[in-house]
């Protein structure tokens, strides 16, 4: 994709040029899907295995637009691919089958279907699927602007004919826009240009927010609950039930599979922060782990991003395969929150999802994962994490369940590593960025880490933390998108000064989750920073403050975006990931 | 003459194959697909049929001779060979995997094996009339027919 490009020629012919990937074990209908898709003027990837279009998935985020799927095939089932895609990956996914009994379309719907279409499946049928693509992107900008106060979007959504090209366009512009105008770096464009089609602003679940919904969800009673009452008791105005009734479903798949996973595993996948990166696999916990707290110092440091991807690990539990990003550790978390609390009024428009406390119920076993501790929400869309050494090391930022698993959880080093070049976590400041504008902007954004559904997203913007830090003086974050950015320097967060000044209103939470946390453990931001690390799988973690979309980003620096990643937060599907917490 | 005799000769064949309800819709759009980039593109989706069928009744086969049967697996490989089957619009066959599957959920073996049986012998039927049909095709040469049974 061109990068700073922001309306390509695909983008400008659209629905043509939508890019569609094909999942299907049957030879015969893969080629004929394939050639009636290119009838309709779309990109085509065919796969017939689902291992292998998750991995083509995983390694370019943004690089399709939706997914046809058949329900039965031999290495996956198609429903669990579903889900994954929907979580990680938040793209719009059709499920085909030669099987219409009900329940399996039912099953399809409620495992987040967009569609269900019946074999032999005609060409009209697949000339129309755009419009799930359209109206995800639609309802991302609506949410986007509700709470951005964007009016003109309003008005060019209400006013236009919704099918119409130029609507889109004026979507997406809007977006960029926005985007472009928190951040002056061109690492906006870049994303903006690579998926614009895919990102839109959504409704950032930063951890405070997501710590209302938590709280109202309880108080109702989870058996009890509904979009309606929850949104009554968070009494937060610019949210809106559709954004609760998404929110909340992926909640509850979130816990369930984490029922799932804890009957299955007898120790607490999560925070155990205890260097054991155990999960190579991405088990993504951004555990802060108690044990590292010496290292915060050091885990700011290792922000660096190898590969100019910042890794954010978490320490996380090696949860074998999920990440159960639980994070656990509500009560000492809590306390750090409140202490810095700095998400609250910072928390820009998005709704940022407080990661803290929620996550403590998951897994506590490790509470010392404060992860929440920093609170920091996370955003990230990391489209990959790197596989790197992702250190959790302090704060673990919540252990993001399995999607994550690949956090490689490395205990040990604190640093946050970014090592995909892929997966930049949003923790570096652009270049373009000047200390001082980075402290406030940075300011967690990047640590939001958009990720989908499991992860309860760390929040730690430790990215962000790191550029926030102007204290530290450390520049912000490298972030020039060739270097590494490493955050290391700047990272220093320990400063327990992180003040929350340094973090200019941005959403802050991620300063809480510095901040917070660090009232409590000795190194402050640091640790969460490290916490964070962003392991492949996942993606996206969108918490709050610009949805750093990693997949976006393949340089660190983005981070230093800043805010106006949070805003953006293309794929924001990652709140549900933040609340997924318990 | 021959040349329009022989691309009636394969129009008839193609109207008879819809009308004994051989073939369905699913064909007629396959060949709706056929364009410049893709000349022979329903003979190509048919070949890849013919590979992927002949895979699956095999399997099937050798889980029929099974003892006891396992059901379970017969029911999840016809329901593979039913969707391969609707993709050229093999109306026969699919009909007969339905049967064949309904059988299986009853467990019933006998059911299941003459089902399978019937299904064979009109997988064959089809399969010798489409080579039929495509080898008149090609010897008409590329004259556009625009007929399309009803």
């Amino acid at each position: 994709m061109d990068n700073g490009c922001f309306s390509s020629p695909r983008h400008d012919a659209f629905p043509a040029g939508l890019r569609v990937l094909v999942v299907d074990d049957d030879p015969t209908w893969l080629r004929i899907l394939e050639k009636m898709l290119k009838k309709c003027l779309y990109e085509v990837t065919t796969c017939c295995l689902a291992t292998e279009a998750l991995k083509k998935l995983r390694e370019r985020k943004d690089a399709y637009d939706i997914v046809i799927s058949d329900v039965n095939m031999p290495d996956m089932d198609g429903f669990k691919l579903l889900e994954q895609v929907g979580l990680e990956m938040d793209l719009p996914v059709i499920m085909m089958s030669v099987d219409g009994e009900t329940s399996r379309v039912m099953k399809g719907v409620q495992h987040g279907a967009c569609d269900y279409l019946l074999k032999p499946i005609r060409m009209k049928e697949l000339r129309n699927i755009w419009q799930h693509v359209f109206r995800k992107r639609m309802h991302e900008a609506r949410d986007y602007e509700s709470h951005e106060g964007f009016e003109t979007l309003h008005l060019i959504m209400n006013g236009s004919d919704q099918s119409d090209d130029g609507n889109l366009f004026a979507v997406e512009e809007i977006t960029s826009m926005k985007k472009r105008k928190d951040a002056d770096n061109k690492h906006d464009d870049k994303e903006l240009g690579d998926h614009s089609p895919t990102k839109k602003a959504r409704v950032v679940w930063s951890v405070d927010l997501h710590q209302k919904f938590v709280k109202a969800v309880n108080q109702i009673g989870f058996d009890k609950v509904g979009p309606k009452k929850i949104l009554d008791l968070m009494s937060v105005p610019w949210l809106t039930r559709e954004n609760v009734a998404s929110h909340l479903q992926k909640y509850r798949l979130y816990l369930s599979r984490l029922q799932k996973e804890n009957e299955q595993k007898s120790s607490s996948s999560g925070i155990k922060h205890s260097d054991s990166p155990s999960k190579d696999t991405g088990s993504f916990s951004f555990l802060n782990t108690a044990n590292n707290k010496q290292q915060n110092d050091v885990a700011i440091d290792s922000f660096s991003y190898s590969d100019g991807t910042s890794l954010l690990q978490m320490d996380g539990p090696s949860h074998e395969s999920d990440l159960k990003g639980i994070v656990s550790e509500p009560t000492t978390e809590k306390r750090r929150t409140s202490t810095s609390d700095i998400s609250d009024p910072k928390i820009p428009k998005s709704s940022q999802m407080t990661l803290n406390e929620p996550f403590a119920s998951l897994e506590s076993s490790e509470a010392s994962h404060a992860v929440f501790d920093c609170t920091i929400p996370r955003q990230y869309s990391w489209s990959e994490f790197p596989k790197g050494p992702l250190k959790e090391e302090q704060k673990t930022i919540v252990q993001l369940e399995d999607s994550f698993s690949q956090l490689p959880l490395h205990g040990t080093q604190h640093h946050i590593q970014v090592d995909q070049s892929q997966s930049i976590a949003s923790i570096n400041s652009n270049p373009s960025i000047t200390e001082k504008e980075v402290a406030p902007s940075i300011d967690t954004k990047p640590l939001y880490a958009g990720y989908k559904s499991d992860y309860m997203s760390p929040v730690s913007s430790i990215g962000s933390a790191v550029d926030t830090f102007p204290k530290q003086s450390k520049s912000v974050i490298v972030n020039d998108q060739s270097s590494q950015p490493i955050f290391t320097s700047n990272v220093s967060l320990k400063t327990q000064g992180f003040n929350v000044d340094c973090i200019s209103d941005l959403d802050f939470y991620q300063m809480n989750l510095l901040m917070g946390g660090e009232a409590a453990a000795s190194s402050p931001l640091e640790e969460d920073l490290n916490h964070f690390l962003l392991q492949s799988e996942w993606y996206n973690m969108n918490f709050g403050l610009q949805h750093i979309d990693m997949s976006e980003y393949y340089d660190p620096r983005f981070i230093a975006e800043a805010p106006s990643y949070f805003y953006d937060s293309a794929d924001y599907s990652s709140v549900d990931q933040s609340l997924f917490i318990a | 003459m021959d040349k329009i005799h022989s691309h009636r000769q394969v129009a008839a064949i193609k109207h008879s194959l819809f009308d004994q309800g051989y073939l369905d819709e699913q064909f007629i759009q396959l060949e709706e697909l056929q364009d410049d980039a893709n000349p022979n593109f329903v003979e190509e989706i048919v070949t890849l049929y013919y590979r992927d069928s002949s895979r699956l009744i095999s399997n099937l086969d050798h889980t029929l001779e099974r003892n006891p049967l396992d059901f379970n697996k017969l029911d999840t490989l016809m329901h593979q060979f039913k969707g391969s089957s609707s993709s050229i619009g093999a109306k026969r066959v699919k009909a007969e995997c339905t049967l064949f599957r309904e059988y299986c959920r009853a467990r019933n073996g006998e059911g299941c094996r003459r089902s399978f049986q019937q299904m064979k012998k009109e997988y064959a039927t089809l399969r010798k009339k489409l080579e039929t049909y495509f080898q008149l095709a090609r010897q008409a040469g590329p004259l556009e027919t625009a007929y399309r049974p009803k």
